[in-house]
This record gives C-alpha cells, structure tokens and sequence, in this order.
C-alpha cells in the first residue's frame, strides 16, 4: 500500500528536480523574451556595428556591443594564457607527484583562493596592481586589459587546477603501470602517458575556466577601466559585456530600448558561456579509452 | 630507505636518484607553479590583513557609517549581509537537498536524470551578472518585489543552488546502499528509508555545502546591484521587501563610487577584510567538516 505521505514525498522531490532544469529554461526565456523587444526595433546589425555603445546619446543613442566583445575576448585571452599552463602543472603536481601531505597543504590554498570573492579581488587589483602596473609601463593608470587579464587568470586557476586534477587521476593506474614497468621515468609518465590520456579532461578544464572567465564582472568591473572605445593594445582600458550590463542595470530605465539593449548583451554572454560550458561537459564525459 | 605509498597502490622506492638532468627542473617548475598560487594569495591576504586590521575595531563593526559615509562602521552592511544569505539559504538548501534526494534516491537513471545534472553543471556555468538581470526582470519587476532583500536573497539562491545540489548528491553517494537494503529489508517504505536512514547520515554532508553556498552567495556582488542592494541607509531593514546594505557591495562603492575614494580607503580596507575573514573562515569550516565526514566514511562508520 502506497500512502499519502509516499505519493506526495515523491511528487516533491520530482519537483525539485523538475526545477532546475525550468530554471535554467527560465534564464533562457526571461533573457530572451526581454532582448526580442530590442531585437525587432533596432535589428542584429546595430548591435555589432562599428560604432560605440551610447544608449544615453540625445538624438542618435548606438548600442554596439562590439567593443565591448572585444574586450571580453581580449581579458579572457589574456588570462588564459597564463592561466592554462599554470593550472595545469599545478594539476600535474598534485595529481602525479605531490606527497599526501603536500595534497593536504596545497588543495586547502587553491580552494581558499577559489573562494575569494570576486569584489577583494577587483579591489586589490584597483589599490595594489594598477599602481604598479601605471609604473611599470609607465602610463597615467593601471586600469587596464592587462590588469584585469592578470586577475581573472587569477579567478579562474582554481576551477582549472581542481578540473584538470580530477581528470589526471582518473586515467586508470594500469597505464602508469605499464609506463613504469617499461622502464619509463614518472617524469616521461606523467607528460608521454597520463597527461595526453587525460587530454580531453584538461581541454574541459581550459573551458571551464574560460567560461568563468567571461562571465567574471566585479573584478573587470573594477580593474579594466571600463572606456567603450575601441581598445588598440592589452595596455589600453576595456569594457567588458559583463562590466557593460554591471555598469548600466543599476539606473535603466525599464521596458526602454536600452533596458533591452542589456538583454541583448546578457543573452549573448549567457549563450557564449552556455556553449563553452557545454562543450566542456561532453569532453569531462568522455572517459579515457582502454584499448582491450 | 624510505617507503612511500601513493594512492594508487603502488609502493615506490623513493631514492635520490628519481628526479635527474631536465627532469628534476621540471619537478621544481610544476612544484613551483603551486607555490606561485601561494604567494598570490599569500600578497592579496597580506595587503588585505596588514592595512585593514588597523580600521576594526568595536566601534567599526557595530556602528552605522556616518558623516557622509567618509566615517563610523559598517555594522548596516552586516546585519544586510547575513539577512540576504538567511534568505538565500532558505531558498536553496530545500530546493537543492530534495533535487539531490530525487536524483540519488528516486529516479531511475537515465535520460531525465542526465538532464538534470547537466542543467546543474550549465546553471553553475552562468555568469552571475545574468543572475543579476534575471532577478531583475523576474524577482523584481514579473513578482512585483521591487529592489528588496527578498529578490535579491532569491537571486542568490539560485545562484548558489548548483553548489547545495552537487554537495548534497555527494553526501547521500556517501551512504552504504547496504543501509537502504537493510531498511526495505524490513519494510520501510522509501520516503521512510529516505527520512529516517539516509538523510541522518548525509547531514554533515549537506551542512558542508550549505556553508559553502553560504561564503559563495555572502561575496556576490553583481546579482544584488540591481535586486536590492542600497548605496547607503539610514536604518536597517525591516521587512524582507526592504533594500539592504551589503558587504560586496559596500566595498564595491567605498572603492570605486564613492565621492572621496581615497579618503574612505581605510575603510574600504576594513570592509574587505571583514568580507574576506567572513568567506575564509565559512570555506574552512566547510573544508573541515567535509574532511571529518571523509574520514569517518572511509573508515567504515
């Protein structure tokens, strides 16, 4: 006999988690049911052309988010490029050569790191490395593509260290095995064996941390100096799309063009990162063969 | 000779001889990758405790800003701070716990379930500035909520629910399948397996996540500046449809909106090392209470 209490247990837990799937439709349906309005009174084109963004111009207001895309991939770039390889070794050390009581001293810092906010960060990169950076290049201020670069590669070492650890132990030990029984070094192990068997893991990882990277807004918000103009150099201030809607959602003005016009910018960010995000999740799937 | 077993179930010699040539500089690099993770957090730490802890005092944490905010404490963006992440929690632990519970205990895996999952791991994936419109334009605007502790608590709780749910399912993987057998065994029913066998044991578990959904949802900024989050206030909140003084977002004006940036620097020192004290000690609580539970699963208990 099914009771009551059963029967209506069940229903809420299926619910619940019926409810995170309709959340994230609902982020999909609110962003774009928001954006259309935008959309069929201005058309794609105004949105990527090559004037700047100005929704508050008299007379001709523009919405090219161009820029600001610009920057985005000039800031996510820039942190990958030290953030990728940085991880990475660090996932190889922990996972290949770290002694269990370098794990427990190591694995601790990186998820402190991971929790800082992102706020402390952005304010550390405004009081402490703008100065040096204006110093170093010798500009009128450090707030800049570089900066911020800096602090979401920064932002997304953890996500890449823990990611690429989990897939590095997850090649399975007999291909370790074989390696050192063959005669090979654990240094030729770990770059001939385990790290290529796991490439698919350690890509996921990148992404990942690319994902967090673009959407990352505090710190941008706060560090990259946030001009529209077209930037020419990592040396120059960017705007990014997340530091754009940051900057705008506190004073629009509902339901008007430019309050759509930040839709537009959202549903590009979240479509951006939803497709990287995604990609990464097919490649963690992807388990390591074992030829039989 | 030194032995040393690795998690893998080999037992090494560990000799001198291991690490030569270009390999031990390789040994050092990737060694030195994590002490070069150390030292950022140990500089922006350092900075943060050395020119912050000479604004705290009682007077700091328990007094309102005043003069134009140029002095006095923070104490409104505390009390806003924990009353949004009361909010947030009340939210997601419930919504995340019984997702897990469906996932791990009453679905049949397969297709649905996948869906699920991956509708968490994508919705972890979200920019928060989307939380942040989304929020706006739901909690806000569609709820009629205007800017209060409530939609920006909401906000926050489904930022944050990817984390109760991923912690909660690890929690309940935890428990022995022997246990749930025990109990249909002798003819509970499966919400009493649920209630009375399985959840007992997964509580630290779920408190691990709660935490850490806590110290995620209490440093998030871009969610809350346009669901609720005030410049300044001159009373606390009252209701859960009042505005709210944060910690994030009071460090974010104090730093870069305010009228006298530098001259309030002090005390935007002084709110971020409270914010970052606040995370710190919410992340390892929550790093030791998930290392107390691992070790008393892996002995077996």
């Amino acid at each position: 006999m099914v009771s009551i209490t059963e029967k209506a247990m069940k229903a809420i837990f299926v619910f619940c988690g019926l409810a995170i799937i309709l959340f994230l439709v609902g982020i999909l349906y609110i962003l774009l049911s928001n954006s259309m309005p935008g959309l069929i009174e201005l058309g794609l084109g105004p949105f990527f052309a090559a004037d700047r963004w100005n929704p508050g111009a008299y007379g001709e207001p523009t919405y090219s988010l161009l820029n600001m895309i610009y920057g985005t991939l000039m800031v996510t770039l820039g942190a990958l490029i030290f953030a990728v390889p940085v991880g990475v070794a660090a996932a190889a050390y922990l996972a290949e050569i770290a002694s269990p009581w370098e794990r427990e001293f190591f694995k601790p810092i990186v998820e402190v790191l991971a929790g800082v906010p992102s706020v402390v960060l952005g304010f550390f990169g405004l009081v402490v490395l703008a100065p040096l950076i204006a110093r170093a290049f010798n500009l009128n201020s450090g707030l800049n593509a570089f900066n911020g670069a800096i602090l979401v590669g920064i932002m997304a070492l953890p996500t890449i260290i823990t990611l690429a650890e989990d897939a590095i132990t997850a090649v399975p030990k007999e291909y370790r095995h074989a390696s050192l029984a063959l005669g090979g070094t654990r240094w030729q192990t770990i770059w001939k064996i385990t790290t290529p068997a796991a490439f698919s893991g350690i890509t996921a990882a990148a992404m990942l941390g690319m994902g967090r990277a673009i959407g990352e807004t505090m710190t941008v918000l706060m560090v990259t100096g946030n001009m529209v103009a077209r930037p020419e150099s990592f040396l120059d201030s960017v705007r990014t799309l997340s530091a754009g809607i940051a900057i705008d959602i506190g004073d629009v003005v509902f339901n008007s063009t430019h309050f759509h016009a930040l839709f537009v910018a959202g549903l590009l960010l979240f479509l951006i990162t939803f497709a990287v995000n995604l990609l990464a999740d097919i490649l963690i799937q992807r388990k390591p063969e074992v030829s039989k | 000779m030194k032995t040393e077993v690795l998690n893998r179930g080999i037992v090494f010699e560990k000799k001198k001889s291991e690490w030569r040539g270009y390999e031990l500089v390789g040994f050092w690099a990737l060694r030195s990758t994590l002490v070069l993770v150390l030292f950022i957090l140990g500089v922006i730490v350092f900075d943060i405790v050395s020119k912050g802890a000479g604004v705290i005092n009682w007077e700091f944490l328990t007094q309102p800003p005043r003069v134009g905010m140029t002095e006095g404490g923070i104490f409104p963006a505390i009390v806003g701070t924990f009353y949004v992440t009361v909010i947030t929690i009340a939210f997601a632990v419930p919504l995340g716990v019984g997702a897990a519970i469906y996932l791990n205990e009453y679905a049949v895996q397969g297709k649905f379930t996948r869906l699920v999952r991956m509708s968490v791991r994508n919705l972890a994936g979200v920019p928060s500035i989307v939380f942040g419109l989304f929020g706006m334009a739901v909690f806000v605007k569609i709820f009629g909520f205007g800017p209060s502790l409530i939609a920006a608590g909401f906000t926050l709780g489904l930022l944050t629910l990817p984390v109760t749910v991923t912690a909660s399912e690890e929690a309940l993987r935890t428990v022995p399948k022997a246990y749930r057998e025990g109990s249909f065994a002798l003819g509970a029913t499966r919400w009493q397996v649920v209630r009375t066998v399985v959840l007992p044991r997964a509580i630290p578990g779920i408190m691990t996540g709660t935490i850490l959904g806590l110290a995620r949802a209490a440093g998030e900024t871009a969610p809350i500046l346009a669901t609720g989050a005030a410049f300044f206030l001159p009373h606390l909140p009252d209701s859960v449809t009042s505005q709210f003084m944060a910690l994030p977002y009071h460090l974010f004006i104090m730093s870069t909106q305010h009228h006298a940036i530098s001259q309030v620097r002090p005390i935007a020192y002084g709110t971020a090392l409270v914010l970052l004290a606040l995370v710190c000690i919410l992340n390892l609580a929550a790093v030791l209470l998930r290392k107390k539970y691992r070790d008393r699963v892996a002995k077996g208990l």
